[in-house]
């Protein structure tokens, strides 16, 4: 399985996915600068974290017109798969592949920690792996990971399982106490409709060897490994 | 312009200086000279007050591949890659704007890291805030932190570990110390010198604006339109474009097209060329007018002045132009030509094809004043290390002690800060921040390296040599106990006005006390900075010696953490305490008396210490390591059981010494002390190591299901002890909790 | 009462975001605009009555709050 990692200027998990994907998994990955946009012969995009573009004026909002996006969105469009992670995540948002915006969080500090997610729906190609409503530990590392979204595109993503992730306490209650970031909901990742886009704050790629404290990330990329060969 | 005595004068320089500016020179120096003499002889660039003691500071060993006088330090780790690492001092700029302060500070160690060919992998800090009775210390801390986050976080450099001190020395003067190490193929090494008649020197980076201009240009200089603008003193980072910069740097590395490169820092575009044209033996020739630039109507001096940020000098090879620019164009960066290597040993500067400044490089550096200045033991040195323990009666109630202490700013759980830091970008931090050390794995290796920054100020107040010389042993206790062998240190010794005797008294002791410790534990100086003046209405703040160190894991299995683990398993103490309660945090934040002799290390004990416990941590039965140091032995047990994972229970009997008092007992800072854990059946083991090292070892108690208690003195629940250490610093932060 | 606070940067000073946004509408072929400089808009109420020491008042929060005078300018405007 072939995954292309886009490289923005100022992304800087590129290294880290490219690292999981090629040395822990085993995968074939190749970086893509922002300005060459051949996506031909992918598998997977992976858009990662970082500071696009600084993050200045909004996150991603800069990044959302580099070159390459366009064709991610036809790549999209085309049923590829497209993971984004992190500052990935808002520049999908921005771009309109995922509903919802990332704002800044609701103390207004940068969070870095651990933090422990439900696991809303299994039945994803990125999730297949994971148990209904299991409660897996992910590291986050945001600003502005407050997703929102407005309550009748709330109940829309609702109705079509399109949240994926919830923070939750390590018992698995979706509560205010396990909300870092003042997420409607604790929303913490969603996926398009299509089943093909998903996009999450948490970063599975900084838990997946044990050295680094936990695998749980490891899960969401073998998910779509396995899910690729079965298909 | 004419130079006058007061232009003269504003330039920092003394009519002695300037006298040595003529005579050096043979002629009187220039407007745009003068400039350059005033900064390239500032204290800042020519350690003219603190040289002739840097001295004899031991450099070298076998792992040292670069010492002080380039960027920055580099040490062997092994398997073909090196660690290059150095701190600073960004303390004046971090008071007058924390934010933009704290966050250049960061911005400036991580190009010193990055010009050397290395990628950043590390980043540390040390900050020291007066205390949450200034009105000020809660913006003060805030906007440090954020600063340094926000310029870290966006660079994908994980911060991971730091140091944070209150006292009210330093009210006025703030100190951020930051640090950071990076990762080198040993072969791929790349220096800031000049060579080659004819190669060309190439400006990379950000545009150059009027940032940062030192005070005597703004009283001097005319303004131009918007005059009643303060022209800004305070530069602005720009993280992005420096990761941009990193990114490209690292790319023009992997080629063969440049034979040096240089961090425009402080002093910019001035030092950066006069120290690339030292090193190299050669001249270097700039024409102003192809520097990039931000604003219209720059002079000369402007130019060469600025301390604008993200910038970086390059000699290139002949030929080789147009393959550097490609590189800096694709990452959105000015990229020019701006000038050659010249023969003739000299700084040349042109503008419209005229020579405006021309200096032989010897006079900017070797020719620079050096001061022997007059140092005098204060008046007040005795008077504060008397200390009558009569007069410090015996706690009631140790629970109330322990807890108030555990809740102390100096000692209580930096999470609210080092939450705002991203310490776990680029996926190798295996020891994040909270525990002795941080540990970092070198990717491709089965070898990490491990990062710690130190310093007791208190220490340091009530006996310079003593505080300086265990701030250095403290380092590399820390590394131990993580497992690490101590390689190399680099220090940032702040200090107050090097003018008075007593504050030179406090130097040169401070200074013999770290070159004992680096003597006898065998860890030499790479590289450093010495912060001076750092003074406000004559108040200096407490001697300052802080000191980063790096060491080695050679197997990652080994790596060693300071929590207890899990109930059932033998505590012990390695090391004896001694009586004495000087300069311990508990004398002074329950007691209110910063007094006392200050503990001293005994290097030769220290020396068994170190080798003991990384002896045994390499046999692989150790299950946790601590040190004691602020709050003594039962806030580092408290420590201890505090695992982020889960409290773990602590049954322990200190026995009775007869010599010592309870509260010297529990809260004594006795240097060379180590708290480990394990399984009782492996108890032989240690007992075996450590006889044969000399070490004292004393069997104190137990892991536990429950409670916190140590026998006669201390009996309380986990519960309290947590919320102590966890939830005191925030409130105090945000300015919602009274101290 | 009312009054509009905008804080700007100070004239010299690098804006990184101004810049960083100047260089996507370049790239947005958006070839005319040759600066932009980013800064904030507040929007206080004040409960005072007309013609007190507000003016005072009001430049004394810019100063010691919501601009940094060694970085910033700012501009009050009162309804």
């Amino acid at each position: 399985m072939r995954f292309g990692i886009l490289v923005f200027p100022g992304s800087n998990c590129d290294h880290d996915c490219y690292h999981v994907l090629k040395h822990v998994m085993g995968q074939d990955v190749r970086y893509i600068w922002h300005k060459d946009g051949d996506l031909k012969g992918f598998d997977c995009l992976v858009l990662p974290g970082g500071f696009s573009y600084g993050d200045y004026l909004r996150t991603g909002s800069i990044a959302r017109f580099s070159p390459v996006m366009d064709d991610v969105v036809s790549f999209a469009n085309k049923g590829g798969l497209v993971l984004g992670i992190c500052n990935g995540f808002q520049i999908l948002t921005e771009s309109g592949l995922l509903p919802g915006v990332l704002m800044m969080n609701k103390d207004l500090k940068f969070i870095c920690s651990d933090v422990n997610l439900k696991v809303e729906n299994n039945s994803t190609v990125f999730t297949s792996g994971y148990k209904a409503g299991e409660v897996i530990s992910l590291p986050i590392a945001h600003g502005d990971g407050n997703f929102f979204i407005d309550g009748p595109e709330l109940a829309a993503l609702r109705d079509r399982d399109g949240v994926v992730f919830t923070y939750s306490t390590a018992e698995g209650e979706v509560s205010p106490e396990a909300n870092p970031n003042g997420s409607v909901d604790n929303i913490a990742g969603i996926i398009n409709k299509a089943g093909n886009v998903l996009g999450l704050m948490p970063h599975p790629e900084r838990a997946s060897e044990s050295i680094l404290g936990g695998e749980d990330g490891r899960v969401l990329f073998q998910s779509i490994i396995e899910g690729f060969v079965l298909s | 312009m004419e130079i006058t005595a007061e232009l003269v004068a504003e330039h920092g320089l003394s009519t002695d200086e300037y006298e040595r500016v003529v005579k050096e020179l043979g002629r009187e120096p220039n407007y745009v000279e003068l400039g350059i003499f005033s900064v390239m002889w500032s204290e800042h660039c020519s350690y003219k007050s603190s040289r002739v003691h840097l001295k004899g500071f031991p450099t070298t060993g076998p792992q040292v591949i670069e010492g002080p006088g380039e960027n920055a330090g580099v040490v062997d780790i092994g398997e073909g890659l090196a660690c290059v690492f150095k701190m600073e001092s960004h303390n004046h700029p971090s008071f007058i704007e924390p934010y933009q302060g704290a966050a250049t500070g960061v911005g400036g160690i991580m190009r010193d890291i990055f010009t050397m060919g290395a990628r950043p992998v590390a980043n540390l800090n040390s900050l020291f805030f007066g205390t949450f009775q200034h009105k000020k210390t809660p913006y003060l801390i805030d906007g440090v932190v954020a600063g340094i986050a926000g310029y870290g976080n966006c660079m994908g450099v994980p911060t991971v570990g730091g140091a944070l001190y209150l006292n009210d020395s330093y009210s006025g003067n703030c100190l951020v110390n930051v640090m950071t190490a990076g990762i080198v193929k040993t072969d791929k090494i790349f220096k800031g010198t000049a060579t080659g008649t004819g190669n060309p020197i190439i400006y990379v980076g950000s545009k150059t604006g009027r940032d940062g201009i030192h005070g005597a240009t703004m009283a001097s200089d005319v303004f131009g339109e918007g005059g009643e603008e303060r022209r800004p003193t305070v530069q602005v980072g720009d993280p992005f474009t420096e990761k941009l910069l990193l990114e490209a740097c690292l790319e023009l590395f992997k080629t063969d097209y440049i034979v040096g490169i240089q961090d425009m820092g402080a002093a910019g575009l001035t030092s950066s060329s006069v120290e690339m044209a030292s090193r190299g033996g050669a001249g270097i020739e700039i024409d102003m007018d192809r520097i990039p630039r931000r604003e219209e109507g720059m002079t000369s001096y402007e130019l060469l002045l600025s301390e604008s940020q993200e910038r970086m000098l390059i000699v290139a090879k002949q030929g080789m132009e147009d393959k550097v620019k490609a590189i800096f164009t694709k990452w959105d960066l000015d990229c020019e030509v701006v000038g050659k290597v010249i023969k003739e040993e000299t700084v040349r500067i042109l503008e419209g094809g005229q020579i405006v400044a021309d200096i032989p490089v010897t006079i900017l550096t070797e020719s620079a004043p050096q001061y022997d200045r007059p140092a005098e033991k204060p008046a007040w040195q005795d008077t504060v290390q008397a200390l009558d323990m009569g007069s410090v009666p015996a706690p009631d109630d140790y629970n109330e002690v322990l807890l108030r202490l555990l809740a102390s700013p100096n000692i209580s759980s930096r999470e609210s800060i080092y939450s705002q830091f991203d310490f776990m970008v680029r996926s190798d931090t295996v020891v994040s921040p909270g525990s002795d050390a941080a540990v970092v794995r070198i990717k491709g290796t089965n070898r990490s390296i491990a990062l710690t920054v130190d310093c007791n100020p208190l220490h340091c107040y009530l006996d310079p040599r003593a505080g300086a010389s265990a701030a250095v042993a403290e380092a590399a206790r820390n590394l131990v106990v993580s497992g690490a062998r101590p390689l190399a240190l680099t220090d940032c010794l702040n200090f107050g006005n090097p003018e008075r005797p007593e504050i030179m008294w406090q130097f040169r002791e401070a200074i013999a006390g770290i070159k004992a410790s680096c003597h006898a534990l065998n860890v030499p100086v790479i590289g450093g900075n010495v912060s001076l003046y750092n003074e406000t209405r004559g108040e200096g703040i407490y001697p300052t010696p802080s000191i980063g160190m790096l060491g080695l894991i050679e197997d990652n299995s080994l790596i060693t953490r300071q929590w207890f683990q899990e109930a059932g398993h033998v505590i012990a103490l390695l090391g004896s305490t001694r009586p004495g309660l000087g300069g311990t945090e508990y004398l002074r934040s329950i007691h209110g008396l910063e007094q006392g002799v200050a503990p001293k290390v005994n290097l030769e004990e220290e020396k068994s210490l170190h080798k003991a416990c990384l002896e045994v941590i390499k046999t692989g039965i150790i299950l946790s390591a601590h040190d004691c140091s602020e709050g003594g032995l039962a806030v580092a047990l408290a420590e201890a059981a505090l695992n982020p994972t889960g409290p773990v229970g602590v049954d322990v009997d200190l026995g009775v010494t007869p010599n010592l008092r309870s509260d010297e007992l529990l809260f004594a800072e006795t240097h060379g002390r180590i708290i480990l854990s394990l399984t009782e059946n492996n108890l032989s083991i240690l007992e075996g190591i450590c006889a044969a090292h000399g070490v004292p070892l004393q069997v104190i108690g137990r892991t536990v299901e429950h409670g916190f208690a140590v026998k006669g003195l201390i009996n309380t629940s986990l519960k309290s002890l947590e919320s102590a250490f966890r939830d005191s610093l925030s409130p105090l932060i945000r300015g919602e909790a009274t101290p | 009462m009312k009054a509009k606070v905008y804080v700007t940067l100070k004239k010299g000073v690098l804006d990184p975001q101004g810049r960083a946004v100047l260089g996507a509408l370049k790239h947005m072929d958006f070839d005319e605009v040759t600066d932009v400089r980013i800064g904030k808009f507040m929007e206080l109420e004040l409960d005072v009555p007309e013609g007190g020491d507000e003016d005072k008042r009001l430049a004394e929060m810019c100063e010691r709050l919501l601009a940094n005078p060694v970085i910033e300018n700012y501009r009050i405007e009162r309804d």
